[in-house]
């Protein structure tokens, strides 16, 4: 049979993955997933069939009538209370979705983990996490979860963590596309088994503050123009993600829509160890240093960005809006 | 699923995995004569939202708490929003309300686009109906994932969600909605792009979803004024010939009885009231009067029901007498209905109130609601986006105390949203939350008493040979379930 067959399954998560899968757009999910001939056996948002109907599919696979090219995972994996894999029975079913998502893990081509919770247990394993969460291969940033480090679907891969808080639309088509085509391998994966298509950037990548970085102009309070990483959290000097060079919802980022990025793609990124939405320092230094960047040059460089900030920007880091728009210069008249 | 033989001539199914709401349900059905007879609904997942914000900053719950749910995320972030803002006694500035009130308008809007085309009218062009005579159209358009109104209306929403990308950075779990006001604002130029983004969507609404105007289905008043809506090839035209075939208008009917907390605040009022609609009429809505209660729900604390004030969060991992790990929340002792169909009760739109009052509320109405409060809301937010004020300030600055308690009150597409936020020492000591379909779809009290689902569910046909019976899933998805939002 031609084609490739996904089977979509949701557990421990909010199903925000695939709400933003569905505003995939020019060209829409339709068109992007069958020109590559990506067929969903089932999926939980689209697909017609519910109850007999759905258990049907998935037996289907189990007994090998229906081949099993990926297995998309949406959403934590749930272990407990006491190891029962009970804060989820599939309904219908009786059985843990845990159980579920290992039967049918033996059996797929490739193996992939739809967002933040089902690669490395995510929000859901927060704080106390009382559901026992873990993501498919990790839990948090150790190898392991409800598959185990030694997982190896039938292609050879590991699980492929598509992480992130929610997911952008087009990371899944294309991770789902490269698979299609056999052009993700092992050496196409991160650290964390992203995919580097889109993990191998950092959401600072044309961040739109940029300007206010390189002059530590920074924004004070929620709603500044200035750049947020001193003050409000943001951590996309570090944070390994294309937000800022391919956009969300047409033109949006977590940093354009005024608010810190907060590393959603990391395992672990619930748990930063401050609140979210402020910087933690030592002696007046924001802690988190910008990716690959020795700290004394930073130090050095910031208090020289400090000196030399323009007054326009110090003054726009800390409105709502422009008060000091770019003086106009005659290039001809230098 | 499986079937058994109840004894007596009654049959039990158990119909799940649940499909095309959001998250995951089973429904168990006692079923006799071609009907069912009882329903058990099932919220199958526990995550434990509640006891995660425990002991954070309260701040946080800002980032923790749209993360229940992926397609309520904005409601969520908006009633964490409003609870901190209680408990910092900060109001939002002028443009930040409007702007938050375009946030959680865009995200609602686009549930009940989502909830018509993507999970409700799929069951139409399932192969049981083949033989109705407007089955052909039903299929074209509505085959699940497939259907070209279902790929339209995809892409209308992808557009009108274009709204939250220029806003919010993002949709879901967007930060931009902050107990101030927002955190991005809007210029000149953002304002021609918002109109621009809302009037796409207007024109293919009144083009292929409504046949005509959003002022003129706003306006709706008489049940006759649909007959002139049934002629013509919209989406609106192919609902009501479908309703009127399968009298959905007699299916589903649960209380009666409606709950909603007040939407998009004014600054006098809101778009749409607050308050409770009974067989008494309305009246207003006393929040003291809510207590969830235990009894069924695998949960410790079954002695009495809690106001959610004193409510806590702890699953019992031994119960087997429980059946689902939703609380059953309760107003005055009783169960209230809450989504959109009793948004426009409590409001008063004339052609619900007449359609409820003659035949009660039911899987056509519930949906027609849904329909009408789409239009009313656009033509809303194209007013909001001309209100805001570049220039004027978008974020009021709070503190956050060391103690204090606030609820934050919102509605959600499918209904009422409330947040009980307490903070001690400077953290989270209790965070409770009672979800719109925590509301719909709760198991039975500790008097016996099921839940609106429940009761709708009575009643229902099933035919001959049915394991999933296609009346029931008409009757659930008329609520637009969101089931991780139920449990959290």
């Amino acid at each position: 049979m031609d084609g490739f067959n996904v089977l979509w399954i949701q557990s421990g998560g909010c199903g925000g993955c695939t709400m933003s899968l569905l505003c995939a757009e020019a060209p829409d999910l339709a068109a992007t997933l069958g020109s590559a001939g990506i067929r969903f056996i089932w999926h939980p948002t689209l697909s017609e069939e519910t109850g007999t109907e759905a258990l049907a599919l998935f037996e289907a696979v189990l007994s090998g009538e229906l081949r099993l090219d990926a297995l998309c995972v949406e959403g934590a994996m749930l272990r407990g209370p006491n190891n029962t894999g009970r804060f989820h029975l599939l309904a219908g079913t009786g059985v843990p979705t845990i159980d579920w998502v290992r039967r049918l893990a033996a059996l797929a081509k490739n193996v992939v983990a739809v967002g933040t919770c089902a690669a490395y247990g995510g929000v859901t394993a927060a704080g106390p996490n009382p559901a026992d969460a873990c993501g498919l291969q990790y839990d948090g940033r150790r190898v392991g979860g409800a598959l185990g480090a030694a997982f190896r679907s039938r292609s050879g891969l590991p699980v492929i963590n598509i992480a992130g808080c929610p997911t952008h639309p087009n990371w899944i088509t294309e991770t789902l596309m490269l698979l299609a085509a056999g052009l993700l391998g092992a050496d196409d994966l991160d650290v964390y088994n992203r995919p580097r298509s889109y993990a191998d950037q950092l959401v600072h990548h044309g961040c739109p503050r940029n300007e206010y970085y390189e002059y530590k102009a920074s924004a004070e309070k929620l709603s500044d123009l200035g750049c947020m990483m001193e003050h409000l959290g943001c951590v996309g000097t570090q944070a390994h993600a294309d937000c800022n060079t391919r956009l969300w919802n047409g033109e949006g980022s977590c940093t354009r829509g005024g608010y810190a990025c907060i590393n959603c793609t990391a395992p672990e990124f619930e748990e930063p160890g401050h609140a979210f939405l402020e910087t933690p320092k030592i002696a007046g230094i924001p802690v988190g240093l910008p990716t690959d960047m020795p700290k004394a040059w930073f130090v050095a460089l910031s208090s020289l960005a400090k000196a030399a900030t323009p007054d326009r920007l110090r003054r726009n880091a800390t409105s709502d809006h422009v008060v000091a728009p770019p003086a106009v210069r005659d290039l001809k008249r230098r | 699923m499986s079937v058994a033989d109840a004894g007596g001539g009654t049959r039990r199914l158990v119909v799940g995995p649940f499909n095309r709401v959001e998250g995951d349900l089973e429904v168990r059905l006692d079923i006799a004569g071609g009907e069912v007879l009882a329903a058990f609904v099932t919220s199958p997942l526990f995550r434990g939202f509640e006891r995660i914000l425990e002991g954070r900053d309260p701040r946080d719950a800002l980032v923790i708490a749209p993360r229940i749910c992926g397609i309520c995320s904005v409601s969520q972030s908006h009633a964490a929003a409003l609870a901190l803002a209680g408990v910092q006694g900060v109001a939002p500035t002028a443009n930040g309300r409007v702007a938050t009130n375009l946030l959680v308008a865009t995200e609602n809007v686009a549930d009940h686009l989502t909830h018509f085309h993507v999970f409700f009218m799929p069951d139409f062009a399932r192969a049981i109906y083949a033989g109705q005579p407007w089955f052909a159209r039903a299929e074209t358009r509505f085959k699940a994932a497939q259907g070209t109104s279902v790929r339209a209306a995809l892409a209308t929403r992808t557009t009108l969600l274009h709204v939250l990308g220029l806003l919010a950075g993002r949709w879901p779990h967007t930060l931009a909605i902050q107990p101030g006001g927002v955190t991005r604002g809007a210029d000149a130029r953002d304002k021609m792009r918002l109109l621009a983004t809302l009037g796409a969507t207007r024109q293919e609404l009144e083009e292929r979803l409504f046949g005509a105007p959003l002022a003129r289905i706003a306006a709706l008043a008489a049940p006759e004024e649909l007959d002139a809506l049934r002629r013509g090839e919209s989406d609106l035209a192919l609902f009501l010939a479908i309703a009127e075939d399968l009298d959905l208008a007699s299916l589903g009917r649960a209380y009666d009885r409606y709950l909603s907390y007040g939407a998009y605040p004014d600054e006098d009022g809101r778009l749409y009231a607050r308050g409770i609609v009974t067989s008494e009429g309305r009246g207003a809505l006393d929040t003291d009067a809510i207590a969830e209660d235990h009894t069924n729900a695998r949960m410790e604390g079954r002695w009495r029901a809690h106001h959610p004030f004193e409510g806590f969060t702890f699953p019992d991992a031994t119960d087997e007498t429980g059946y689902s790990w939703c609380k059953a929340p309760r107003l005055a002792g009783l169960p209230f209905e809450t989504g959109a169909v009793a948004r426009q009760m409590v409001d008063g739109q004339p052609l619900i109130r007449a359609l409820v009052a003659s035949g009660g509320g039911s899987v056509f109405v519930r949906v027609l609601a849904r329909l009408i409060e789409t239009a009313r809301t656009l033509l809303a937010m194209e007013d909001w986006v001309r209100r805001l004020e570049p220039g004027a300030p978008w974020c009021a600055q709070g503190e956050m105390p060391r103690e204090g308690r606030a609820a934050g009150l919102t509605e959600a597409a499918r209904g009422a949203l409330g947040h009980w936020l307490r903070v001690e020492d400077g953290r989270i000591a209790g965070y409770q939350i009672i979800a719109p379909t925590t509301w719909n779809f709760s198991p039975r009290d500790a008097a016996g008493v099921p839940g609106p689902l429940e009761a709708a569910l009575v009643g229902a046909p099933v035919r001959q040979g049915e394991t999933t019976p296609v009346a029931v899933q008409h009757i659930v998805r008329s609520f637009d379930p969101c089931m991780v939002c139920t449990v959290h």
